[in-house]
């Protein structure tokens, strides 16, 4: 079995953004709000997650990817061409950077799953994730970092203002904006361990140290899931995959499974809600995210802000007419935003779930 | 009668200065070793089992039990009981029986096992500030869950689920039948479990009246035997099980005889007074996997669906393919007990030399069961020597949904662990059926004794949990990676799934 790994740990800051009337905003914004927040990373990873900011190519999975090496972009890109309908491919563009002085070979590719390698009643989305996770633990040094559509993550080893520069993010214009400063205490200096942290259109930022990791770990590679990357942010991007996207649950209910309602409050629910929940409790206790975290989690339809069950992180939350913010502190909100029409801190357990209009 | 050859285990010593001759010794110990000699008190030390009643009754502290300082030549190849157990051999022709769980040096792997615990970057929660939560369902649970959300915004449940046993924190009591405890110790079980929330298994020997208010927090058992079975009885409790096999006589029945048959014990199992109880050691309807499927089913079909049905195994050499047939066969929970597992009786050899310890168990069922998809099917009841809080923690992290205990109950009532339950002579009045002794042992005063224990095994895991930062149980189960072993080899690390300390 799999059980000899060292996790990763790590504190750190987020930030995010919405409009909700899914206007354009350029990276300058995000990129203001985490470097405020410098003090809650310690420069050794930091990274960017944008919606919308490839209108253009919409209907392709843009595949963001890093290699360590030469060999391992020829073995990744031959099964790439073998399984995938590949519209583009080309370097992520970046802008050399003082303090970082190597980095991976970065390349994007927008794709579509070839018909005729899709399983009979096999979707596209599953066929992804087979993807990611067969590149990602078995072809060597390659590693999709990024997967959806029109969306894009952008991270790497570096202090949040280093990392924009580097990525050009003030280049891009999204209408979901997130972004992470990184205190690791273990494991620096490998890019694919900054976040966001991606699953096709989920993105994952994360301030925490989930206690119950190990079980979250079992429960998820019972499915099937291979957690190569050994943090905590991964396994928030894969339960919540396996929560929505395979076993239907709507976003609310997959945030109470993640930080679950205490059974002195289920008890108390009238008898309809109190057995949904139950049932939610017994089935997915192994999947409940034990331990302090933040979470803001993108996808293609709004963005979400999570704290575990007795908040043992911060979370922040400010609204500016269609704008919501979302952060670490709520400094990192003013210091983007003035005078916020309203700021507020959300209770423990409690998810801030905003939608996209239209 | 010739005098045996086989030493005394046991020296019982009387200060004849410090004893008023009161006699209460003779009155207490249950095994005949005082007698009155006109001005004194006699020792038959050849019967003394170290049960320790007498010392704990002498007023004046007069009494001492020794282990006898007579032993056969040092040999560190033929221990004392090796030579001594021939002897008995030899004498009887007879297997040497015994009680209680294994008492022989193999290694603990619970004492090679230790949790981790919260340093700045996860904090620990204060559980007396804190919601703790132990709640522990066991049964099936579905892998996924249909809800609705309704136009008011609120859920409903679309799946059904199957029917679970609820405990207010993951321990239970293991199965100890009427015949082999004194009813007034299974009443103390009942009266615990439902003080604390959690339930306690009738063993093999049927339900007594006296324990039917107790029935919410009762597990009914079906052994080889099917004493006391009928429909009533399967539909009393809140769950059955279905006794396979036991981690002290793996393979083996029991044999409860005559003598413990007085007519409440009979009128339990629905058998003749002074019979022997025999329990055959396989069930003569389950020759193969498939049999067992169909025991489930005609169990299931008697308590129409609204039971949870446990099979309980002992832990062998293949546990883990033997619990997913048994998951695959149906069951809602696995019992797996250890070597260690206690028994009123059985032979030595067999006790001290069959079997597999629980911690490997635990982990070897709960990766199978994990590799196979089919964990969520069933839970996992781990028994079998669970001695303090924490090696319940260390079960449960192993991959255990709940631990059962039995002797450590046994211990709150008076009992030393003196591995004689087999005599039916218990001076304690636990495992006997001797109405003076039996008497001894007050429900009410000793269900008082075994609620502490478990209310102070919840502060401990709660204060466990605590350290490891969890609010809980569920998230310490199965999370492996919150143990590390010292001083086990890499394969052994392997089997539980758990990192060498320092890593």
């Amino acid at each position: 079995m799999n059980h000899d790994f060292e996790k990763d740990i790590s504190g750190c800051g987020l930030t995010g953004i919405i409009s909700k009337k899914r206007k354009k905003l350029d990276g300058s914004f995000i990129k203001k709000s985490l470097c405020l927040m410098n003090d809650r990373g310690n420069g050794l990873g930091a990274g960017y997650a944008a919606y919308g900011i490839y209108p253009e190519f919409e209907d392709f999975y843009a595949f963001h990817v890093m290699y360590d090496y030469d060999t391992s972009r020829v073995e990744a890109e031959e099964f790439l061409r073998e399984n995938y309908l590949v519209e583009k491919i080309e370097e992520i563009p970046t802008t050399k950077v003082k303090t970082i002085v190597i980095n991976p070979l970065l390349l994007r590719y927008f794709v579509k799953p070839k018909k005729d390698r899709l399983a009979a009643g096999a979707n596209e989305d599953d066929f992804v994730v087979k993807t990611v996770m067969k590149v990602n633990s078995e072809i060597e040094g390659a590693y999709i970092f990024s997967s959806g559509k029109n969306m894009g993550a952008f991270k790497g080893v570096g202090n949040p203002l280093d990392i924009a520069d580097f990525y050009g993010i003030e280049e891009y214009s999204g209408y979901i904006w997130t972004g992470h400063t990184r205190f690791p205490t273990n494991t620096p200096g490998w890019w694919g361990g900054a976040h966001p942290f991606t699953l096709l259109d989920w993105s994952i930022v994360h301030n925490g140290e989930i206690s119950s990791y190990g079980i979250n770990k079992r429960y998820l590679e019972m499915y099937g899931y291979k957690l190569t990357l050994l943090t905590d942010t991964e396994v928030v991007a894969y339960t919540l995959d396996l929560l929505i996207r395979s076993h239907g649950l709507d976003v609310k209910t997959a945030c109470s499974v993640l930080a679950a309602p205490f059974w002195k409050d289920i008890d108390k629910l009238p008898d309809g809600e109190r057995e949904a929940y139950t049932a939610l409790r017994l089935a997915y206790g192994s999947a409940l995210l034990n331990g302090p975290f933040s979470i803001l989690f993108g996808h293609g339809k709004g963005l979400v802000g999570l704290n575990d069950r007795i908040k043992l992180r911060p979370l922040v939350i400010g609204e500016k007419d269609d704008l919501v913010f979302m952060a670490s502190e709520e400094s990192a909100i003013r210091e983007i935003c003035k005078n916020p029409d309203n700021v507020w801190a959300p209770r423990a357990g409690e998810a801030v779930i905003v939608d996209l209009e239209g | 009668m010739f005098k045996s050859l086989a030493l005394p285990e046991y020296l019982a010593t009387i200060d004849t200065d410090k004893c008023i001759r009161c006699k209460r010794c003779i009155q207490n110990c249950g095994w005949s070793v005082y007698s009155w000699g006109g001005d004194r008190v006699l020792i038959d030390t050849n019967k003394c089992v170290k049960c320790l009643r007498c010392y704990h009754y002498c007023p004046t502290e007069a009494i001492q039990i020794l282990d006898n300082p007579v032993r056969y030549r040092n040999n560190a190849y033929w221990g004392f009981h090796n030579i001594r157990n021939i002897k008995r051999q030899a004498e009887t022709g007879g297997m040497p029986l015994t009680g209680m769980g294994s008492d022989m040096p193999y290694p603990v792997l619970f004492d090679k096992l230790l949790l981790d615990a919260c340093q700045v970057t996860n904090p620990s929660i204060d559980p007396l500030r804190e919601p703790m939560e132990l709640r522990t369902y066991l049964g099936k649970k579905p892998s996924d869950v249909r809800v609705e959300r309704g136009k008011d915004g609120k859920l409903k449940l679309k799946t059904k689920l199957a029917p679970q046993i609820k405990l207010a924190s993951p321990f239970m009591f293991s199965p100890m039948s009427f015949g082999s405890i004194s009813l007034n110790a299974q009443k103390v079980l009942a009266m615990a479990a439902k003080e604390c929330g959690i339930v306690m298994n009738t063993g093999e020997g049927g339900l007594h009246e006296d324990l039917l208010p107790f029935k919410s927090n009762i597990m009914v058992q079906v052994a080889s035997g099917r004493f006391g079975v009928n429909p009533d009885y399967l539909n009393a409790g809140v769950a059955v099980e279905i006794k396979i096999g036991q981690g002290a006589k793996p393979g083996i029945g029991g044999h409860l005889p005559g003598e413990k048959i007085p007519l409440e014990v009979a009128k339990t199992r629905m058998i003749p007074v002074g019979t022997d109880a025999l329990s055959p050691a396989p069930q003569h309807d389950i020759y193969s996997i498939e049999d067992l499927r169909q025991l489930i089913y005609a169990i299931k079909e008697a308590t129409n669906y609204t039971k949870p049905v446990s099979v309980k195994i002992a832990a062998v050499h293949n546990v883990a393919p033997i619990a997913s047939g048994i998951v695959r066969a149906g069951a809602d929970i696995v019992y797996i007990d250890g070597f260690r597992g206690g028994t009123g009786a059985a032979p030595s050899i067999i006790r001290d030399h069959l079997g597999i310890p629980i911690e490997h168990a635990i982990a070897a069922v709960d990766d199978r069961l994990r590799q196979e998809g089919i964990r969520n099917e069933a839970s996992i009841v781990a028994a079998g020597g669970i001695r303090s809080s924490a090696d319940a923690a260390k079960a449960i992290a192993l991959g255990a949904d709940a631990v059962a205990i039995g002797t450590s109950a046994l211990v709150t009532m008076g009992c030393t662990v003196c591995g004689k339950c087999y005599t039916g002579n218990c001076s304690w009045g636990i495992t006997t059926q001797r109405p003076e002794l039996t008497a001894r042992l007050d429900p009410e005063v000793f269900a008082e004794r075994l609620i502490n224990l478990v209310h102070s095994w919840e502060h401990e895991l709660k204060e466990i949990l605590g350290a490891l930062g969890v609010n809980a149980v569920e998230s310490l189960r199965g999370s492996r990676e919150r143990l590390r072993g010292i001083g086990l080899d890499t394969q052994t690390l392997d089997i539980l799934g758990v990192k060498p300390a320092g890593r």
